[in-house]
């Protein structure tokens, strides 16, 4: 099998594109996606093959797009909303949380809400504050919302397409910084599991469980303290919501040592979930240091490039922070 | 204020009217029926709710039964609806059954919603119903949303959304509207305007004199209809529902119309008078309906009384077979979070 190389975006809109040729009942919604191509190209020229009905450009009206979304859904459409950046969500809450989340249990499990909104996550653009957040985490509190977090092209595609298959509303966060990222991406249509996290590197030492765009930022950690001796295991999560928390503490049980990296902000976050996880689990027995969180500042993303770095985890913290786990100290 | 220089609908004389020379006499017998048991069954549920039978908070929509009946009663399964907080009317003007409403009331299983939602979300979705919505508002870009999946498939349905004066100043409505307008969806926008939201009147929380002046905003006609004359609401859904069929866009309807009840069961009407509510009493949509019924010759005073008789027995035997009951069993606590995964988080 030849290996085909694709940047995160293309594969994300190889997915799209894959959809709407295969199923009549999707199609895209969002702000700019047409002959714009998406803030991001994600969308691109999909607007010439599909049309303007199955690529649809939205007033700038995230609430009732989202809404129009669900509503869609609802009625037996498959759409996809793309939030222009996913901070946008915040004026979308009521429709994600109060309906798409909830009306399936609400209606007694009569209907299926089949939306999959597309969050386009993260700082490192220098857009600052309100164009840079991870708010993953947010959404992983809600019972019926599905959030999945794909850090490389070849699940950016499969799990996009799992999502839009999928009957329950999903959450797909795409770190903007990965958009550009090249890597082998299957042809055809596959789907990705929404409920399962994959170990990227095997190691003995740490476990180091990623989300996004930490991933790459946590294998090349691993690289550097390999040189030092330190085997780090690196997972990456993939899914928020649902987490899979079998494979993080079958990582555990072997390494002893946890580290958490996320860029969302520290408190409350998706590191805390896991640590409390991993302390309620048969794995907490296993380990030899305390667990390590490594998240975004308590802080909202600045513009100053020297700032915005210091604001989320990068890779010499991550080295920094193994180091001292294995060391005895916190 | 009491609406009434928007109650223009002309009374004329015999059958004139369109909208009784247009339906049957089945029909109309039907419409009243539903009518009485919207109210009958509005009145049972206030009354199980103080003899402690029902839990939680209900939203009765007693005085607004002629919008609900008449803008449903010419609708198919297939066309939706999304409703409000105050959705019991719309619910059994779409076709519930009223057995299933009390059971939902209940909290037991055989209920609509399996006793999950209670009066708030109740829903049915077999015959079109989206469900009512605890959200002001909520329900509005999902009614245009469906509007939305019907003009893709290129379907000749519609979808209606029912919201109240007090949703018309949400975000939603004006997001709503303004995409439906645009895109020309078949979607109908039916404002029940009670005058009061909550306990704020219109006058005090919307900048135009009516609902209906926004349409103007989105491109689509806004008309206003006297909402306890079912005739003159469903002449009005008439000519919405040519225009949605014919792919024609959107409307508004607004039926000025009042809630005799309070907003909740916390309500101590404290924000408007008892003569104003006695004065709306006045103006009640069933004996009104039922007297142009009796004059235009198409019900008897039996064919009424026996309308009435037939309601009191369905709610019987639907209150007997709602407390009969299955409660839900708290090991199916987290059933239908997710259609597939179970509870997985």
């Amino acid at each position: 099998m030849t290996t085909r190389e694709l940047s995160y975006s293309q594969a994300v809109q190889e997915a799209l594109a894959i959809a709407l040729e295969n199923d009549p009942r999707v199609f895209l919604m969002g702000e700019d996606i047409g002959v714009y191509g998406g803030a991001f190209q994600v969308t691109g020229d999909l607007v010439a093959r599909f049309g303007e009905d199955r690529v649809r450009d939205t007033p700038i009206s995230e609430l009732g797009g989202a809404g129009v979304a669900v509503g869609a859904a609802l009625a037996g459409a498959r759409p996809v909303y793309e939030f222009q950046f996913s901070d946008f969500a915040t004026l979308a809450m009521e429709q994600i949380v109060n309906q798409a989340a909830k009306l399936r249990f609400m209606l007694g499990g009569k209907v299926s809400v089949p939306v999959v909104f597309r969050m386009p996550a993260g700082s490192g653009t220098g857009a600052a504050a309100q164009h840079s957040q991870s708010l993953e985490a947010w959404f992983g509190h809600v019972p019926g919302l599905k959030v999945v977090e794909p850090s490389t092209p070849e699940d950016a595609k499969g799990m996009l397409l799992a999502a839009i298959d999928d009957p329950d509303p999903v959450l797909v966060f795409e770190h903007k910084l990965l958009y550009k990222v090249k890597g082998h991406v299957p042809e055809g249509s596959y789907h990705t599991p929404l409920n399962k996290a994959a170990v990227r590197r095997e190691g003995k030492n740490v476990t180091m469980v990623a989300a996004g765009i930490m991933v790459p930022k946590a294998l090349a950690a691993a690289e550097v303290l390999a040189g030092e001796g330190i085997e780090a295991e690196v997972i990456d999560l993939r899914s928020i919501r649902p987490l899979d928390m079998d494979t993080i503490i079958a990582s555990v049980k072997k390494t002893s040592r946890l580290i958490c990296i996320h860029e969302g902000v520290k408190s409350y976050g998706i590191g805390a979930e896991i640590s409390a996880r991993i302390s309620e689990s048969e794995a907490f027995d296993c380990l030899d240091a305390p667990i390590m969180r490594l998240g975004g500042a308590e802080v909202p993303i600045p513009y100053s490039p020297i700032l915005e770095k210091a604001a989320v985890p990068q890779e010499d913290d991550i080295v920094a922070g193994a180091r001292k786990l294995l060391n005895g100290g916190l | 204020m009491d609406g009434s220089d928007a109650m223009k609908t002309p009374k004329k004389p015999g059958n004139a009217r369109p909208f009784y020379a247009r339906h049957s006499k089945d029909e109309l017998k039907e419409a009243l029926r539903k009518m009485w048991l919207i109210r009958r069954f509005e009145e049972q549920a206030e009354d199980s709710y103080v003899r402690g039978l029902t839990h939680g908070t209900m939203h009765l929509s007693i005085g607004q039964e002629a919008s609900a009946v008449g803008i449903c009663m010419d609708l198919k399964n297939a066309d939706y609806i999304t409703s409000t907080h105050r959705g019991h009317g719309h619910c059994i003007g779409k076709g519930a059954e009223v057995k299933y409403m009390f059971a939902e009331f209940f909290g037991k299983e055989e209920g609509y919603c399996r006793g999950r939602g209670g009066s708030m979300h109740i829903a049915d979705p077999a015959t079109g119903n989206l469900g009512a919505n605890g959200i002001v508002g909520g329900g509005l870009p999902l009614a245009t949303g469906a509007a939305l999946a019907i003009q893709l498939r290129k379907g000749k349905d519609v979808a209606v959304c029912f919201f109240g004066d007090g949703a018309n100043n949400e975000g939603a409505f004006h997001e709503s509207l303004n995409m439906a307008g645009v895109w020309k969806l078949p979607v109908i926008y039916v404002c029940e305007n009670n005058q009061y939201g909550m306990s704020v009147s219109t006058e005090r929380s919307t900048a135009v004199k009516n609902v209906a002046d926004r349409a103007a905003g989105y491109g689509m006609p806004g008309v206003i209809v006297d909402g306890n004359d079912i005739a003159a609401v469903n002449e009005a859904m008439e000519a919405a529902l040519e225009r949605a069929r014919n792919g024609e866009g959107p409307s508004l309807i607004e039926c000025k119309t009042y809630r005799t009840r309070g907003h909740s069961r916390s309500d101590r009407n404290r924000y408007r008078t008892k003569e104003e509510i006695e004065e709306w009493k006045g103006k009640d949509p069933i004996p009104a309906f039922e007297a142009e019924l009796e004059k235009y010759g198409i019900l008897t005073k039996d064919e009424v009384e026996g309308v009435r008789a037939a309601v009191e027995a369905e709610l019987k035997d639907a209150f007997d077979f709602a407390q009969a009951g299955t409660n839900p069993l708290v090991a199916d606590l987290t059933r239908d979070v997710y259609t597939t995964d179970g509870a997985a988080a």
